[in-house]
């Protein structure tokens, strides 16, 4: 009986095809199918109404334009930015979270992160603008407190777009984080301690290189959901927000231009995943790996 | 099983059936009261669905699906043309299906002149209104689109990063942008022009506002002192607050009209020819105007609009509809040259 | 004078909660020793360890290193370097970076550090293993690189906490050689503590029987084992046959005891014990004689009698366990090595007896409280 064992594999191999068929089927129609539409979009002209020729013209236009140029590099740079703070953010909380808090407080911790969740992201957002507006809550309390002579607006600055990206990213981060943390032995920050470590040296020397599967996770779940936000920028930045991602909106909606549109959708799509890339070279992490210890 | 199976198939039959007793209109805010569905399902039995949005969402979700998804648009008048020759998305009126003659004769003229392409009728006008200016006249006094600019204004006013502003502000500059439609290279400089004058303009926008209540909001508190604003909006601050003025700019009011228009593949064009007939009739013309606090396009439905609205009306526009210009179609690929200005705006420091 | 002892801890406490864990102790630990702290799990020694590791901060009472009070000083800045229960070697470093840790921190050169432990890895017997990954070292290496990593700095003082624990028992048996022959290496004085009272005999200069956050017995290990201070020490350390009864009469040193099912027998008194006591007598199987008839004992001990239950062969350390005849109670004895009872069966009558010189008597543990 020979064959019978090689049979087993290609049985189960089949078996294996159709339980994940559905789920394949699933990723093909609503993920692959529309970006070869987008692909095949951006790569055309309109050169008349309802004409249009295969063309470069699209990557040309990004390319020629400084204005997108800069918006692209500035949304790359600031969600870069916001992804360096919320794992400064996130750091302390997850680690009080896996290693100090114990129980119900861990818990707490843990709710206090899921809070910014349990409302959508618009009225989240839009709680920001009260609270940060010129007539809002924040500037009125400065006054009050006497810190400001008159209300100041915090809206529609940069640092604004960038405390609303790290609010929102937080859980992103902190989940990984922990789960990482977790699973870091006591015994060898005590070792490293006990061995004239002190706090800096042991951050450096054994936590971050223990935990840098989770701070790779966490960076690239949290600068892929930073560059691709659109409400945050949009509200909390109001006329300089500059976000990539209401570029290709407006060229989608108001300039009814889906072929540049579709063009800046790739070249968002090929920046997350350089940056993604580059992330994974630097801190020497595999993307399966990172993806299995998240 | 097969019966269970038949049985099924008849359901959907018979949902399918229910469905054709559905108008889907995708429209403006307040355009389409509730008070007024309720009454036309009453006399109909045809239900209403309302899916709110603006023109360029409109338009842009119309051409996701081939005209499909609604039955009845009411896209401006100027963007029925040009998308309807690049997107196929609307289809033309019988209008032997229409009492024309509930219609002011004026705006149907307009809207022949706008939207009539191969000889059909491809818009009926619903609503009309203008676009000027509002002031708080307590911090300060503004005649013009430029006075927006004023240094003491800085980061007190707002404008819509839309195409509006940039017509607005080519008109305050001596020039008629109109004229220019169909002359690309004299258009594309125009805008030019206008986009640095917004650009150097934009430390006074506290805002670019999307929506006509971020507007009001930022009036209310105090945050706006002047703006770009629909006489509706700025009517109904008027009458909340007498401080604030709507006012005909000396430049010109701009004229908007929001139409009526068959989507290409609508499925259900009974229902929406009985929908025009019965908000068309003046009676339930003025309720819809109510609603908008607007003027709309039926006969007759003005002598029965809100008095004060009247009044107002008579204030801001002495002279009548003397100093106000209609936008005419805009041509396709006109929004290209706009979207390039518009964003360079976006970008500026 | 004697030489400063390199650890020395004064009326040492440490109350958590409710619960005393270091109750008011004091020893001293003489240079260049290896002293065992033996106890059962939740006696306080690992409570104790990590205070003098500087982990756990004093109640009260004073630990002094080198003759140096430690009252606020760091672990980082203590001259005491501790190996873990697991070893808690760096995984996410190789072999050489571990045992050069500890240089780093000091701020000595790379060179420098690489030369040094190199040099010390050479010395525990895993020279060229510096590139290693920590994972890939058997389980009496990883030891090793620990006390490498530990040793480099010369500590005064070295602290173990169970290392072998996690080992299994024929690595456990070789590491124990290898951990003495290392401390005579080093020179340096070991602070080992352990549950495992074979552990701490084998390696112990000194060890500390500890119970309840004080020490039971302080002793070389021929002490605790011959002379057991207290009935714990005598049931903890080494194999001992219990039996508890109560004392018939007191006559000098010797005590008559009968167990509860009238097993009559003789015993060296310990502390002060009057008729009429319950007292625990204890005896170890090799203080134990055989005999097949009561004739083959020697004349002058009490013979008694048992009947085999079973045979534990285990070499040179093989018993045989017995049921007494009267009382039924269950006794171990270690079997001679002539292999004179090889053919011994379970259901067997056997004769036995024992010195009453070497069985120790102790007043019941309950009867103190």
């Amino acid at each position: 009986m020979p064959e019978a064992p090689a049979a087993a594999p290609w049985y189960r191999r089949l078996m294996l095809g159709l339980l994940l068929a559905p789920a394949l089927l699933w990723l093909f129609a609503l993920i692959v199918l529309p970006h070869v539409d987008l692909a095949l979009l951006s790569f055309r002209e309109r050169v008349a109404p309802r004409q249009y020729v295969a063309s470069l013209a699209q990557y040309r236009t990004f390319f020629g334009e400084p204005l997108y140029w800069r918006v692209f590099v500035r949304t790359a740079v600031l969600s870069a930015l916001a992804t360096a703070l919320t794992l400064l953010v996130a750091f302390p909380i997850a680690w009080t979270i896996a290693k100090l808090a114990r129980g119900r407080m861990s818990a707490l911790l843990f709710v206090v992160c899921l809070i910014p969740f349990w409302v959508s992201e618009t009225v989240r957002t839009l709680g920001w603008m009260i609270l940060l507006r010129e007539s809002g809550v924040l500037p009125a309390l400065l006054v009050h407190l006497g810190l400001t002579t008159q209300p100041v607006e915090l809206l529609y600055h940069d640092a604004t777009i960038l405390v609303g990206l790290v609010y929102t990213s937080l859980l992103f981060m902190v989940v990984p984080l922990v789960g990482n943390l977790e699973s870091l032995d006591n015994a060898l920050i005590e070792a490293a301690y006990d061995l004239g470590g002190k706090g800096w040296s042991i951050l450096r020397e054994i936590v971050i290189p223990h935990a840098a599967p989770g701070i790779t996770a966490g960076c690239i779940v949290v600068f892929m959901l930073t560059l691709g936000n659109y409400l945050t920028p949009t509200l909390l930045g109001g006329k300089n927000s500059l976000w990539f991602t209401e570029q290709i909106y407006t060229q989608f909606i108001t300039r009814f231009n889906w072929e540049q549109g579709a063009a800046f959708g790739f070249l968002l799509l090929a920046l997350s995943t350089a940056m993604v890339w580059l992330g994974l070279k630097v801190s020497g992490q595999r993307f399966s790996d990172v993806m299995r210890r998240a | 099983m097969s019966a269970a199976l038949l049985l099924a198939l008849l359901a959907g039959v018979q949902a399918r059936a229910d469905n054709a007793q559905v108008l889907k209109i995708i429209t403006w805010a307040d355009y389409v009261p509730a008070e007024v569905i309720a009454q036309f399902g009453k006399e109909t039995g045809i239900q209403v669905q309302v899916t709110l949005s603006n023109n360029e969402e409109m338009i842009s979700k119309l051409r996701a699906t081939g005209g499909a998804g609604f039955d009845l648009a009411q896209p401006s008048q100027d963007r029925i043309l040009g998308a309807q020759q690049e997107f196929r998305i609307y289809k033309p009126f019988d209008t032997g299906k229409v009492r024309l003659d509930e219609f002011v004769p004026e705006l149907l003229d307009i809207i022949r002149k706008n939207a009539t392409i191969d000889g059909k009728l491809y818009g009926l006008p619903y609503i009309w209104g203008t676009e000027g200016l509002i002031y708080n006249s307590k911090r300060t006094r503004i005649s013009d689109y430029p006075d927006l600019c004023k240094p003491e204004l800085r980061g007190r006013t707002a404008v819509r990063l839309k195409r509006p502003t940039l017509m607005a502000f080519a008109l305050a500059s001596g020039r008629n942008p109109f004229a220019l439609y169909d002359n690309t290279k004299a258009y594309t400089a125009l805008m030019e022009q206008v986009g640095k004058t917004l650009a150097a303009c934009k430390v006074n926008f506290r805002f670019f506002y999307d929506n006509k209540d971020q507007l009001l909001n930022g009036v209310r508190s105090g945050e706006i002192d002047a703006a770009m604003m629909w006489d509706s909006g700025g009517w109904a601050l008027n009458r909340a607050n007498p401080d604030i003025k709507f006012i005909n700019p000396r430049s010109g009011a701009i004229a908007w009209m929001d139409t009526f228009a068959l989507t290409a593949r609508g499925r259900n064009d009974a229902a929406a020819y009985a929908w025009i007939n019965f908000v068309m009739r003046p009676e339930i013309a003025a309720k819809v105007a109510r609603s908008v606090g607007n003027f709309t396009a039926a006969r007759g439905a003005e002598a029965l609009m809100d008095p004060r609205i009247r009044a107002q009306f008579a204030e801001t526009f002495p002279d009548g509809l003397k100093n106000i210009k209609w936008y005419p179609a805009i041509p396709p690929g006109l929004e290209a040259i706009e979207g390039a200005i518009l964003d360079r705006v976006k970008a500026a420091d | 004078m004697a030489a400063i002892p390199d650890l020395e801890v004064r009326t040492l406490a440490k109350r958590f909660a409710t619960h005393l864990a270091v109750d008011d102790l004091s020893f001293s630990v003489a240079r260049g020793s290896f002293f065992s702290i033996l106890g059962p799990s939740g006696c306080g020694k690992t409570t104790l360890l990590r205070m003098i590791a500087g982990f756990i901060q004093p109640d009260r009472g004073d630990i002094a290193i080198g003759g140096r009070s430690m009252a606020g000083v760091a672990p980082n800045r203590r001259p005491v370097n501790m190996v873990f229960q697991q070893l808690a070697l760096f995984p996410m470093m190789s072999v050489a970076q571990n045992v050069a840790f500890g240089l780093a921190r000091r701020g000595i050169g790379r060179a420098e550090r690489t030369r040094r432990a190199e040099a010390m890895l050479e010395r525990v017997g895993l020279g060229g293993a510096g590139g290693k990954r920590t994972d890939e070292l058997s389980g009496g290496q990883r030891q090793r690189v620990a006390i490498a990593r530990s040793m480099i700095l010369e500590p005064t003082l070295l602290l173990l906490d169970e290392p072998l624990g996690a080992l299994d028992l024929k690595l456990r048996e070789h590491m124990k050689i290898e951990l003495k022959q290392l401390q005579a290496a080093f020179a340096t004085t070991f602070v080992y503590i352990t549950h495992d009272q074979s552990e701490a005999l084998v390696l112990s200069d000194h060890i500390g029987v500890m119970n309840h956050g004080r020490f039971e017995q302080l002793g070389t290990p021929q002490e605790l084992y011959y002379s057991p201070a207290s009935a714990f020490v005598a049931g903890f350390v080494g194999a001992n046959n219990r039996l508890a009864g109560k004392a018939l009469a007191v006559n000098g040193s010797l005590v008559q005891l009968a167990t509860s099912g009238g097993w009559v027998v003789h015993a060296h008194r310990q502390g002060p014990i009057t008729a009429g006591m319950a007292v625990e007598a204890f005896v170890r199987p090799e203080a134990t004689l055989l005999g097949r008839t009561s004739a083959d004992l020697p004349p002058g001990q009490t013979a008694h009698a048992g009947e085999v239950i079973s045979l534990l062969f285990d070499g040179a350390n093989s018993a045989v366990l017995l049921r007494e005849l009267q009382s039924h109670i269950e006794f171990r004895i270690a079997l001679p090595q002539t292999g004179a009872y090889a053919d011994l069966q379970v259901g067997a009558r056997i004769y036995f007896s024992f010195d009453p010189q070497r069985a120790i008597c102790f007043a019941a543990a309950d009867a103190h409280a």
